[in-house]
């Protein structure tokens, strides 16, 4: 396999707040490999955002500081660069899409004047081949009449629309890496499916990877290469879209799934209690007050490491009950995967239970 | 009871689009544009739609808390629509609203107690000892604890002020609630306690909902039927299951479609929807989805698929609109260079790659009515062209306006909206005695009878613009013994008549579904 594009190790994001230190992102670590899209998901205050934000240090600093951790982008260890070392990649080779598009764009210049700024900050080029640039980027996101619209005002456009413009800024500079946080959240179904095809049609044809951050299973089933689920600041599960779907192995990542409403399967059930608090977070898994599988072990010490599921090194979740010799059926129940040609986890006890 | 709860006939709130000092209209919005609906007791009836589609503003007229511009909202046998304010007070404390944001919508400075008990002052509970009971009792029913009364709104999370929110809504024992995207602002783990406590509290309280939401999963979770608008309008009702499986209408297959669903081995197989929701300020003509519609219906003249019958008419839609910017394609076909020199037929094939067209229509004379048209945008008269393509590719969805038709039923659109209107008049009369129905109905039926004789069949047949026959044997009965009980100023029965024959039906608006 070739060099991921992004390596991210042991991040640690820290908020100083008047409450306290609060650990918004606590040793979290995944890649995101070249022209692949990685989800993000969680619930809000799972540290999703600033994860993605600490990428390109987007977090306010203080209160925010990157506390440790490695992100590797590219060979280079972007915590170690200085800030101006930081704006040049920023926008450039790792571009942002944000929620709501409203508050990416400024009011009062024309998208294609903000477009054209955005090229030329970035590349050596002239203001009508920027233009030219503009308007193709435009055609490319799918806004029709591209050339009349490349001088209308962020206003005279939808909320899809504005979602597309602000997409053809983040793409204005070609980057390697597109980290769209909640990009389709504002936006109705059927724009949000628009704008789902769109991406994934603009990284076949740029060739770059994408980091998508959402708390919405649907849009990670329809888009993800790989998921990282996360929770309370700690990964819970990690692993290729097929696997985290089909065999969820992390309590909380099944609850998560058993939550959608109105898949025909009778009944949504809630994850019952709510998020610990963040300047105060249990110890053991994060997730073990609300978790139906909790025992001792879960308790005491610190956050589980990562164990690979049925021996699968790309696969892997961090709860006590798939450390070697545990027994995860106690989470999956009837359904539990036999053990596959890798590696045995357990053997004994899994054996037992069939 | 046969009769619904709410009957809403007609309802339509339209917003004047003003301009200048003097604040002349020089437009209007059509946020709502005649929708009728009906909802029963304990039932949970969903709105659903994209945003700007109107199903907020359905909820906000229906209850008057903004005053619809048209139409019949009858509420237990009372027309809303013409109460006065002391009425519209006591209607109030019937009809209850949660709103979407849970956080906007509680005083910050009123302790959870005083929000929730405000209602009860409002509506003159003096008894400060008797508010603080109910709100104690209240509290702990939608899963908090009495003792949470004296907190505040910031010591909540979102998922617990929803609950506070219901409680405050159902604090003066309303028969109606209206859940306003009640757990859109929610996360999903704490979305489904919300959508279960909706579903316990409706049971135990006998209420009709009205849930509105633009999330067809929280919708088929908690509603019994389901009404999907599109631009002001409902294209379809059926119950949830029924909408789920057989979806009649194409929007709402393309609604459905668009719903990503939290399986990755059926990814990308929803349906392509294109464009945006038009301005309700210049709704379509016709049925108001054929701008998009991916089943839009091929003019009979031409043996061409769907597909690219949608590519023809988003280039005559667009040609229309002033949208081909000639200058563009030229220069898009001349390989960036001066778009003078491009080839005429470099910018034909632009055009037709641009729109998704063949390289030649399978049909000869559509082609040769659109390579006609392609020739006039080349020299640059789009007016001409637009012309053309107008001419050469009508469809029936653009021309004709396709009304709501019952499915179980033979009869037409109009038929069943002079039913329903009848209907809704007969509601407002079931507490009247036989003299004022008898007089309502000589004032209703003024116009159709002439000075000598009185209300006859002929006369309310015509006054409500009921044909004699209806298409439906079914129909024609119960409309011929609801005419027959009114004329005996009987209205309850005659009412409960139409009620029980056109109880809920499943109704869908499109050409696709229609019977002439």
């Amino acid at each position: 396999m070739t060099e991921p594009l992004l390596t991210i190790r042991d991040l640690r994001t820290v908020f100083h707040t008047d409450e306290g230190l609060v650990r918004a992102v606590d040793g979290v670590s995944f890649d995101v490999g070249r022209g692949e899209t990685v989800c993000l998901v969680g619930e809000s205050g799972s540290g999703k955002t600033v994860t993605g934000e600490s990428i390109t240090r987007l977090i306010r600093t203080p209160p925010g500081d990157i506390a440790g951790g490695e992100i590797v982008f590219d060979g280079r260890d972007l915590t170690t660069l200085s800030d101006d070392e930081l704006r040049e990649l920023r926008g450039d080779r790792i571009a942002h899409v944000f929620q709501n598009p409203q508050g990416a764009l400024n009011p009062v210049y024309t998208v294609g004047w903000q477009i054209v700024e955005a090229i030329q900050l970035h590349q050596d080029v002239t203001r009508a081949t920027a233009r030219e640039r503009g308007i193709d980027l435009l055609d490319r996101v799918g806004i029709p009449e591209a050339t009349r619209r490349f001088d209308d005002y962020p206003h005279e456009f939808s909320g899809g629309m504005k979602q597309r413009v602000s997409l053809a800024m983040a793409l204005a500079t070609n980057p390697d890496l597109l980290i769209a946080d909640e990009p389709t959240t504002a936006l109705d179904v059927t724009i949000q499916n628009q704008i789902l095809r769109l991406l994934s049609e603009l990284q076949a044809e740029f060739d770059m990877s994408i980091l998508l951050i959402t708390h919405d299973l649907g849009v990670v089933a329809e888009v993800a290469d790989r998921v990282v689920v996360m929770y309370a600041g700690k990964v819970m599960e990690r692993g290729g879209v097929f696997d985290v779907f089909e065999r969820p192995s992390h309590p909380y990542t099944r609850a998560l799934l058993d939550c959608l409403p109105g898949r025909g399967t009778g009944g949504a059930r809630s994850i019952g209690g709510k998020l610990p608090p963040p300047t105060d977070p249990p110890d053991g898994c994060r997730f073990h007050p609300r978790c139906e599988h909790a025992v001792d072990a879960c308790r005491a010490g610190e956050q589980p490491p990562a164990y690979p599921v049925d021996g699968d090194d790309d696969h892997v979740v961090s709860c006590v009950h798939y450390e070697p010799g545990g027994d995860p059926s106690v989470v999956r129940g009837e359904e539990a995967a036999p053990t596959d040609g890798g590696r045995p986890v357990g053997g004994d006890t899994e054996e037992d239970d069939r | 009871m046969t009769r619904p709860l709410l009957d809403v006939e007609g309802l339509v709130k339209h917003y004047p689009v003003t301009e200048g000092v003097l604040r002349n209209e020089v437009g209007r919005v059509r946020a709502v544009d005649g929708v009728s609906f009906t909802v029963d007791r304990g039932e949970t009836l969903g709105l659903v739609g994209e945003s700007g589609c109107g199903k907020s503003t359905v909820a906000t007229t229906a209850l008057r808390l903004e005053e619809p511009t048209h139409g019949h909202v009858v509420f237990d046998g009372e027309d809303v629509t013409e109460y006065g304010e002391k009425a519209l007070k006591r209607f109030r404390r019937r009809a209850q609203i949660v709103f979407q944001d849970p956080t906007s919508s509680f005083d910050p400075r009123m302790s959870i107690g005083e929000s929730v008990a405000e209602p009860l002052r409002v509506h003159g509970m003096r008894d400060r000892e008797r508010r603080r009971r109910i709100v104690g009792d209240l509290l702990e029913r939608v899963g908090l604890e009495a003792a949470d009364m004296d907190r505040y709104p910031h010591e909540f999370s979102g998922g617990m002020k929803q609950r506070v929110g219901l409680a405050r809504a159902l604090v003066i024992n309303p028969d109606l609630i209206v859940a306003d995207e009640p757990v859109s602002a929610l996360d999903v783990s704490v979305q489904a306690d919300i959508l279960d406590l909706i579903e316990e509290l409706q049971a135990e309280f006998g209420l009709a909902i009205i849930v509105i939401s633009h999330d067809m999963g929280v919708v088929r979770e908690v509603c019994d039927r389901v009404a999907v608008m599109y631009l002001g309008e409902i294209v379809e009702t059926a119950p949830t299951e029924q909408l789920f499986e057989d979806p009649q209408h194409p929007y709402t297959r393309a609604l459905l479609g668009s719903t990503p669903v939290a399986d990755p081995r059926r990814r990308g197989q929803g349906t392509k929807l294109t464009g945006d929701v038009p301005s309700p300020s210049d709704p379509p003509p016709g049925c108001r989805f054929h701008t998009r519609c991916p089943e839009v219906i091929p003019d009979e003249a031409y043996d061409i698929d769907a597909g690219t019958w949608r590519s023809v008419l988003n280039l005559r839609l667009r040609t229309t609109s002033g949208g081909i910017d000639v200058e563009a394609v030229r220069t898009y076909a001349a390989g960036g260079d001066d778009p003078e020199a491009a080839e005429p037929e470099a910018v034909r094939a632009a055009i037709r790659e641009e729109f998704d067209l063949p390289a030649e229509l399978p049909d000869r004379r559509a082609e040769e009515a659109l390579s006609g048209a392609l020739d006039r945008i080349v020299v640059g008269d789009t007016e001409g062209a637009a012309e053309r393509l107008a001419d050469a590719f009508p469809t029936v969805c653009r021309r004709e306006r396709p009304g709501l038709v019952p499915e179980e039923t033979d009869l037409s659109a109009d038929e069943w909206a002079a039913i329903k209107r009848f209907r809704t008049w007969l509601a407002t009369l079931v507490d009247a005695d036989a003299d004022r129905v008898i007089d309502r109905l000589d004032r209703r039926c003024a116009a159709e009878t002439d000075r000598e004789g009185g209300v006859d069949r002929l006369a309310v047949r015509a006054a409500f613009r009921l044909p004699e026959p209806l298409s439906d044997s079914d129909a024609e009965r119960s409309v011929g013994a609801a005419i027959d009980a009114l004329l005996a100023g009987k209205a309850a029965d005659a009412a409960d008549e139409l009620y029980d024959t056109f109880g809920p039906l499943r109704e869908s608006a499109c050409h696709l579904n229609r019977r002439d």
